[in-house]
């Protein structure tokens, strides 16, 4: 297994490494140690490699991801996954702002609490955030599923679009256009289905409470101006 | 008898000396339409292209041309170069252009696959590159681009690391200069199937593109996202950083303290693709006023020429090229003169423009999707009235002719190179112009607010 430490050379060599390898690479499990909070660390990955990383990351750690499986045993800073398209993004710790923001797809999973607009722009990506998420999250969130074991901030899902939202502690507050929906069969399928990628099959999808779109601000209108 | 005076009967078909009906320069006939139309409908006017009041604006400059002091160049034979390279800052892949003269952003969504495909035709064969938008890169426009700026925006429709790598450069786009502070906007009857699966939004919404990054805030973080963008192409791509002109010097300024190998002003003349007018004609600052101030921080930091500066905003001729160059430019960049090149707002076409209840000229309801042209449409049957092969024949034709023009002008004054204009060349009109683009009153060595 390769093993690469960011104490002896920099986030650009690494990543520079990582980017050059064969699609039929056997150096499939990468250890990074002293990641020491540096930034844009395992970013752009276009492999199905699997990128252990010991320590705290800064921001875009996985930024971009497709195919690769990045774990991290400690906290991320902002953006952490953001915009992946696929692969598995994992965190024991906290996150930052952003986290998960724009993902086209993918799974990431979040161990402790993620800040202030996780999820933001989300464009088809599976999160889970196993303790609480900040405020704003999930503002205009297009489509994917957020899944938060605890409580949400205010203003969540603000804007959103066709995105869903799984809560399963109380919600500060909800943002212009988002209310609680009815869980059909097809939405407690979809969060099933994200638990068990999660490792979290145990968790009964009836503690959860689903949050989307009222789709009345889909089109301008006078009557909802106070909304816009 | 009566001696009174003979007098008339008053004849009804005679002129009578009534006061002619006089309208308000403050209520005109224009805002009075306005009012009446916001009393009607609720709801703002949107509209397409830049501002349309009078602004300062590069005709208010003139060249002084070479006489006993300067030696003027052969006008058809001695060499006058046009090439620019951008990225040399940080990328290892630097862009060369042939001429100094690119293609703005501009989405598929806004423009139809034709449109998209006739600006990388035209762009392609004089040696320029063209621009994505807030939609994404298309394949048809990667192919006929030899050269493609691909922009990330705040909504990041589409955006993947494939197409990144796919780009020639990366315009991150913080504004614009028509809505300075908004984001995009594309009505309903533009998000076609195709438009809506690559924004992943549901067809026939009006979308609302957001204004602000979702995942950076302010020069700090936008540093390291530039750092995560150079990390993920693995340092090959120019990066630009697009800034609607409001604040230019310090805008400038940040971009480049952020990392930006290419800084991109746009001026309030320059087009969109659908905004509210009220934001158009109110917010921002034409592109005379912001040249200088972008340039001057460029060389406070010792950085002009290194980083270089992309202008836009009502770009039409080769006299506003060889002006904006003069100021410190090093590259124009040119929306809503593409369209008109491509075929929008052909007099070709009135009948269908009156139709619409517009006129060849006047057209500016691209938010609609029913032009006329095939140009601002997702609407197949319109869009397929824009052959691309020959629409990009009249774009090269009209970037041939832009680039000729400066040239004939920049010889005038003696230079070998468009880039060695500069302000000393250069005298103003007005006052105002004088003082925002820092040259002096033509016929005096007065610069307001410097000397």
């Amino acid at each position: 297994m390769p093993d690469f430490d960011l104490a002896d050379a920099p986030v650009r060599e690494l990543n520079a490494m990582l980017h050059a390898l064969p699609p039929d690479t056997n150096e499939t499990r990468w250890s990074i140690r002293n990641p020491g909070g540096k930034h844009a660390i395992a970013c752009g990955l276009d492999r199905a490699i699997t990128v252990e990383i010991a320590g705290h990351v800064g921001y875009y750690c996985g930024g971009m991801n497709k195919h690769a499986t990045i774990l991290i045993d400690g906290n991320a800073g902002v953006g952490l996954g953001e915009n992946m398209m696929s692969g598995e993004v994992r965190i024991t710790g906290d996150a930052s702002q952003a986290a998960g923001a724009t993902g086209c797809g993918g799974l990431l999973v979040i161990g402790g609490n993620a800040s202030a607009r996780c999820g933001i722009s989300m464009k088809g990506i599976d999160i889970v955030v196993m303790g609480s998420i900040g405020p704003m999250s999930a503002f205009m969130a297009q489509a994917g599923n957020l899944v938060v074991l605890g409580d949400a901030g205010e203003a969540l899902g603000d804007s959103i679009y066709e995105a869903r939202l799984f809560v399963r502690g109380s919600v500060a507050s909800l943002g212009a256009d988002c209310i609680e929906k009815t869980m059909s069969a097809e939405d407690e399928a979809a969060l099933a289905g994200v638990l068990a990628k999660a490792d979290l099959a145990h968790v009964p999808t009836k503690s959860f409470k689903l949050y989307g779109s009222a789709r009345k601000l889909y089109h301008f209108h006078v009557d909802n101006a106070d909304a816009y | 008898m009566n001696d009174q005076p003979h007098r008339d009967p008053p004849d009804e078909r005679q002129p009578t000396h009534r006061t002619l009906p006089r309208y308000s320069a403050t209520f005109d006939p224009h805002t009075i339409a306005e009012i009446q139309r916001a009393a009607a409908t609720g709801i703002y006017d949107i509209r397409g292209g830049g501002a349309k009041r009078k602004l300062p604006h590069f005709d208010d400059l003139l060249f002084l041309g070479a006489s006993i002091s300067r030696y003027p160049l052969e006008g058809y034979r001695e060499k006058c170069g046009t090439n620019v390279v951008l990225g040399s800052r940080f990328a290892k892949k630097p862009i060369e252009l042939k001429i100094p003269v690119t293609i703005a952003g501009m989405s598929f969504g806004a423009l139809s696959g034709q449109a998209k495909e006739a600006l990388g035709r035209g762009a392609s064969a004089a040696g320029t590159s063209t621009t994505t938008g807030d939609g994404g890169m298309t394949p048809e426009e990667r192919e006929h681009s030899s050269l493609l700026v691909y922009q990330y925006l705040p909504s990041r429709y589409g955006m993947n690391p494939d197409d990144l790598r796919k780009a020639d450069a990366i315009e991150i786009v913080i504004g614009q200069g028509a809505k300075p502070g908004g984001g995009g906007m594309l009505l309903g009857q533009k998000i076609s199937p195709r438009v809506a699966k690559m924004r992943t939004l549901p067809e026939g919404i009006d979308q609302r593109s957001a204004c602000r990054h979702p995942d950076w805030t302010g020069p700090d973080d936008l540093e390291i996202k530039i750092e995560e963008l150079r990390e993920i192409t693995d340092w090959q791509k120019p990066i630009y950083v697009k800034v609607g002109a409001s604040r230019p010097y310090y805008d400038t300024a940040l971009a480049v303290k952020s990392g930006a190998d290419v800084v991109v002003l746009d001026g309030m003349q320059g087009g969109t693709a659908a905004t509210q007018e009220v934001f158009i004609e109110n917010v921002g600052l034409p592109i005379l006023a912001a040249i200088r101030p972008a340039v001057q921080a460029l060389q406070d930091l010792g950085l002009h020429r290194k980083v270089q500066l992309i202008v836009s905003g009502g770009i039409r001729s080769g006299a506003d090229v060889a002006k904006a160059l003069a100021l410190g430019a090093d590259v124009v960049s040119i929306g809503t003169a593409a369209l008109i090149a491509l075929g929008d707002n052909d007099p070709a076409l009135e009948a269908e423009y009156a139709r619409l209840g517009t006129t060849a000229g006047a057209y500016d309801d691209w938010h609609e999707g029913r032009d006329p042209a095939g140009i601002t449409t997702q609407d197949p049957v319109l869009a397929a009235r824009l052959d691309p092969v020959k629409a990009g024949r009249r774009l090269a034709n009209y970037l041939a002719v832009l680039t000729l023009e400066a040239q004939t002008i920049a010889r005038a004054c003696g230079k070998s190179h468009v880039h060695n204009l500069e302000p000393e060349d250069l005298v103003a009109l007005t006052v105002e112009a004088a003082a925002m683009a820092g040259v002096p009153l033509a016929g005096t060595n007065w610069i307001p607010g410097r000397s």
